[in-house]
């Protein structure tokens, strides 16, 4: 079953015009986390998988993607092992795929 | 706008959050029987909420005009627990034919374990051979692809369950084409931080079109909001929507999907529910 697209009824400046306020207010959201996490440690970036996956993430933003960017951060963001898991480790999702959780699949 | 509300665990929220949902336009809601947040130790703790559920959340509801439902369940983030999943499998049966329950949910995957897919699986049977509608949650974040994936191959393999009575819920921008090339409902769920937005449910709808696409708060006990619904109406109406869309989406679609339970029933008054004002 194919879907059928509805455009937006508004103009590409109107989105802008809508949206550019809350969006430039996120990205520096996401600045101030950064930032905050250097003055923390900035070797944090480089060890903890949830923020090198954020790094990966803005790159993705940036180089943008013939099926969308939001589908492609959300599958940098998935667990690509369709394996189950032989038992239940945690009850439950951390945000981004830990490649230290050893958890037996099968 | 009226509006219907399938996925809200109203178990969880207070009387004054059915009156902010009436108050909205929420003519009807339905609400899967899911975790408390912890664990139940026994079968007979999930006997008392399924009661719950069927009796005292209808009467809060009709307080403030609003039809209740319920979907019942062994829920995905209890279902590793084997042994009690076989004994409230095996007390299901016999409240399916209770006048508001409109089916088996919300079932599915958690963690993607061995033991939640055996679960999730002898549910989908139980649903295929008492004819009941379903609603299927599938797992958050960095799980949500390989259980939906896991999900779709469990639901392709019960042929005597026809995909239009399934509602695979928690649908988001990587599962969602997944869920609709088969003839499934995908349920965008609005939630402040986890699953979607209200910006990115529209985009969806612009990207897929508005059919066997449903939209709902599934408020909870944690970060959640009960008229998320109604403001998804304004983000579609910031958009330029036309009421008419958005009527189907938000009214039309979730009565298209129910009333294939002879159980739901749509306000009196309300079935010609139309949009207050079109452009």
């Amino acid at each position: 079953m194919k879907p059928t697209p509805l455009p937006s009824p508004l103009t590409p400046v109107e989105i802008v015009d809508e949206y550019f306020i809350e969006t430039r207010n996120r990205i520096i959201e996401v600045a101030a986390f950064l930032d905050r996490l250097d003055r923390a440690d900035p070797e944090v970036a480089n060890l903890d998988f949830r923020v090198k996956a954020l790094h990966r993430a803005l790159e993705l933003v940036l180089a943008g993607s013939a099926t969308g960017r939001v589908r492609e951060i959300q599958l940098l963001m998935s667990d690509q092992d369709n394996r189950p898991l032989a038992a239940l480790d945690r009850k439950g999702a951390v945000g981004a795929p830990d490649p230290s959780n050893q958890s037996p699949r099968v | 706008m009226k509006y219907i509300d399938h996925h809200a665990h109203m178990a969880s929220r207070t009387t004054d959050d059915y009156a902010h949902m009436a108050l909205t336009g929420c003519v009807a809601l339905t609400e899967p029987a899911f975790w408390a947040g912890w664990d139940r130790s026994t079968a007979d703790g999930f006997e008392d909420y399924f009661k719950q559920l069927m009796e005292f959340e209808p009467r809060r509801a009709a307080q403030y005009g609003i039809r209740h439902y319920a979907w019942l369940g062994m829920n995905p983030k209890e279902s590793d627990n084997r042994e009690i999943s076989l004994e409230v499998l095996a007390r299901l049966p016999k409240h399916l034919d209770h006048p508001t329950v409109l089916g088996i949910g919300e079932i599915g995957l958690n963690r993607v374990t061995v033991n939640e897919i055996t679960t999730y699986t002898e549910q989908v049977a139980l649903a295929a051979r008492h004819r009941q509608l379903v609603l299927i949650h599938t797992p958050h974040l960095e799980d949500k692809l390989k259980g939906t994936r896991i999900t779709m191959d469990v639901l392709r393999n019960q042929r005597d369950l026809p995909a239009g009575r399934v509602l695979v819920d928690h649908a988001e921008e990587h599962t969602i084409e997944m869920i609709l090339e088969d003839g499934y409902w995908a349920g965008l769920t609005l939630y402040p931080q986890t699953k979607v937005s209200a910006a990115r449910a529209v985009d969806m709808i612009e990207k897929y079109g508005p059919d066997r696409i449903l939209v709902a708060g599934a408020c909870d006990w944690g970060p959640s909001e009960p008229i998320a619904v109604p403001k998804f109406i304004a983000e579609m109406r910031r958009r330029r929507h036309t009421d008419e869309l958005i009527h189907r989406v938000v009214f039309q679609n979730p009565v298209q999907f129910l009333s294939q339970s002879p159980k739901f029933k749509v306000p009196v008054g309300i079935e010609d529910a139309v949009p207050t004002r079109s452009r």
